[in-house]
């Protein structure tokens, strides 16, 4: 056994020409995928790859709330279980949930509610379960990201998507979605989901110190990250149900050449 | 369409402001921008000051001043006076629980089951129903506060005691239907099946040709996919001519 002499990653986080330790420029963002309804068994799914974060959510509802004494008499109540896969990180994570876990699905939960329009349907519940396979920083934007999108695919009436992005700082520049490496050794860490059209934040939390320049620098960084990722979102929800409209009308040309 | 009083400077002012954004039966999203000024919005829709968005996946509808989205995809929601097809989940002394294909279960009491002048009624609830029948009744009474609650008195009403279900969207229904019932006539009369339709977005076909049983089921399915295209009515019965008059 011999142990890897690993030289101190903070203090390569950004090099000389302004590049991040993953070659990226301070205000761009990791490379996002993301599909709809990859589930057939929830009513609605989405999954996400950002960078190495793999998350798949999955919707179920609104259906009926059991245990009962959990009715809210006037909407919905919403319901949100964040998990991390034991093989999710490099070292192997303990199954049972963590105070992260639970944690982040609380964030979650009430980055999502003001967006769902639960007085729709009282006295039931919606269901959110987030798995992420694979974890690489800012699995709780990520998350917000793509259980958003399950809602909708589920037909759950919503006031609109609710877009996430992070933002923070390392050896003094702010940068943007950060990830594994610049959130363990960066300076700051500050996710914030964003529902763009109503200009409403709906999670905004922050690790370590910024000043208020920075902050603001920062701050209008993440808006203009979530609304990038808006429209990502935007064209995955329409790819899925333009596809089924596709093949319906490639159908009907078959059969008229029939 | 909207007419401009004469010299209405104000009216046709209102007219500059009225914006539709999308185009009928167009692809929209929960939050997206639909229109902009003084519409009414009607289903699936909201308006937040000047502007109209959707809340749902789906196809955009408007007439005359009224918006609304037709979802591709949602649960169903009961209201009073909706035909119904349920199963029985649990048998109660005073009546049974229906699962609707909805958030809501419905609650049929035994004085809402049977024909008008069944008496005596049979003495165990057990009986008439049991768990994993089906039934198809009326929503008589439901609000926000209260689960829905059925009645099966009614001559068209109560168990089913044979034929094929399929569950469809309940947004479809309407089209399955067609314009006062023309699509489910042209279905019973060319099938010479009996179709029963909920509303909740089950369908029960009872048929005496399996064949025909078959075309049905497919016709309906085709029916749900291609809910939003035009001349679809033609389609179906193309459909029929080749399968089932082997024209």
């Amino acid at each position: 056994m011999y142990k890897l002499v690993k030289p101190d990653p903070s203090k390569n986080l950004i090099n000389d020409k302004g590049l991040r330790s993953d070659g990226r420029r301070p205000d761009e963002l990791r490379s996002i995928k993301l599909q709809v309804g990859v589930l057939d068994n929830a009513d609605g799914s989405a999954y996400i790859e950002q960078g190495k974060n793999k998350i798949i959510a999955g919707v179920y509802g609104p259906r009926e709330i059991h245990p009962k004494h959990l009715i809210i008499s006037d909407r919905a109540a919403i319901r949100c279980r964040y998990r991390m896969a034991p093989f999710s990180t490099d070292e192997r994570k303990h199954p049972a949930p963590s105070r992260r876990e639970v944690e982040i699905s609380k964030v979650i939960r009430e980055a999502l509610e003001p967006s769902v329009l639960s007085e729709y349907y009282p006295r039931t519940v919606i269901d959110i379960f987030i798995e992420a396979l694979q974890c690489d920083g800012g699995t709780r934007c990520a998350s917000i990201v793509a259980a958003s999108l399950a809602l909708a695919d589920a037909g759950i009436p919503l006031k609109e998507l609710v877009s996430s992005c992070s933002v923070g700082k390392v050896k003094g520049h702010v940068i943007v979605d950060l990830y594994d490496l610049e959130d363990k050794y960066g300076e700051a860490d500050l996710p914030i989901a964003l529902m763009p059209n109503h200009n409403l934040v709906t999670l905004i939390q922050m690790d370590g110190k910024l000043s208020k320049e920075e902050f603001d620098k920062a701050f209008n960084m993440a808006l203009e990250g979530c609304r990038k990722i808006r429209n990502l979102q935007n064209d995955a929800l329409k790819r899925k149900y333009k596809l089924e409209s596709d093949t319906e009308n490639s159908k009907d040309s078959k059969e008229e050449v029939k | 369409m909207r007419t401009f009083g004469k010299n209405s400077i104000k009216s046709a002012f209102e007219w500059i402001l009225l914006t539709i954004l999308a185009q009928k039966k167009q692809l929209v999203i929960p939050g997206e921008l639909v229109a902009k000024g003084e519409y009414d919005p009607d289903l699936n829709v909201y308006k937040d000051g000047e502007n109209i968005y959707s809340t749902m996946i789906g196809l955009f509808e408007y007439q005359g001043s009224r918006i609304s989205v037709v979802p591709l995809k949602h649960c169903y929601f009961p209201f009073v006076d909706d035909i119904i097809i349920g199963r029985i989940t649990d048998v109660g002394m005073s009546g049974w629980s229906v699962d609707i294909n909805s958030p809501y279960s419905a609650m049929l009491p035994v004085t809402e089951f049977g024909a008008r002048q069944n008496y005596p009624r049979k003495r165990e609830t057990t009986q008439s129903l049991r768990v994993g029948d089906l039934v198809k009744a009326k929503i008589i009474a439901f609000d926000r506060s209260r689960d829905p609650l059925l009645s099966a008195r009614d001559r068209e009403l109560g168990k089913i005691t044979g034929g094929r279900m399929i569950k469809i969207t309940p947004s479809k229904i309407p089209r399955l239907i067609g314009k006062e019932g023309s699509m489910i006539n042209l279905l019973k009369k060319e099938s010479a099946c009996s179709l029963s339709v909920g509303q909740n977005g089950i369908v029960l076909v009872t048929c005496n040709s399996p064949k025909n049983e078959e075309v049905v089921v497919e016709l309906i399915k085709m029916i749900e996919h291609e809910a939003h295209t035009q001349g679809l009515t033609d389609r179906v019965s193309e459909v029929i001519n080749r399968k089932l008059r082997g024209v």
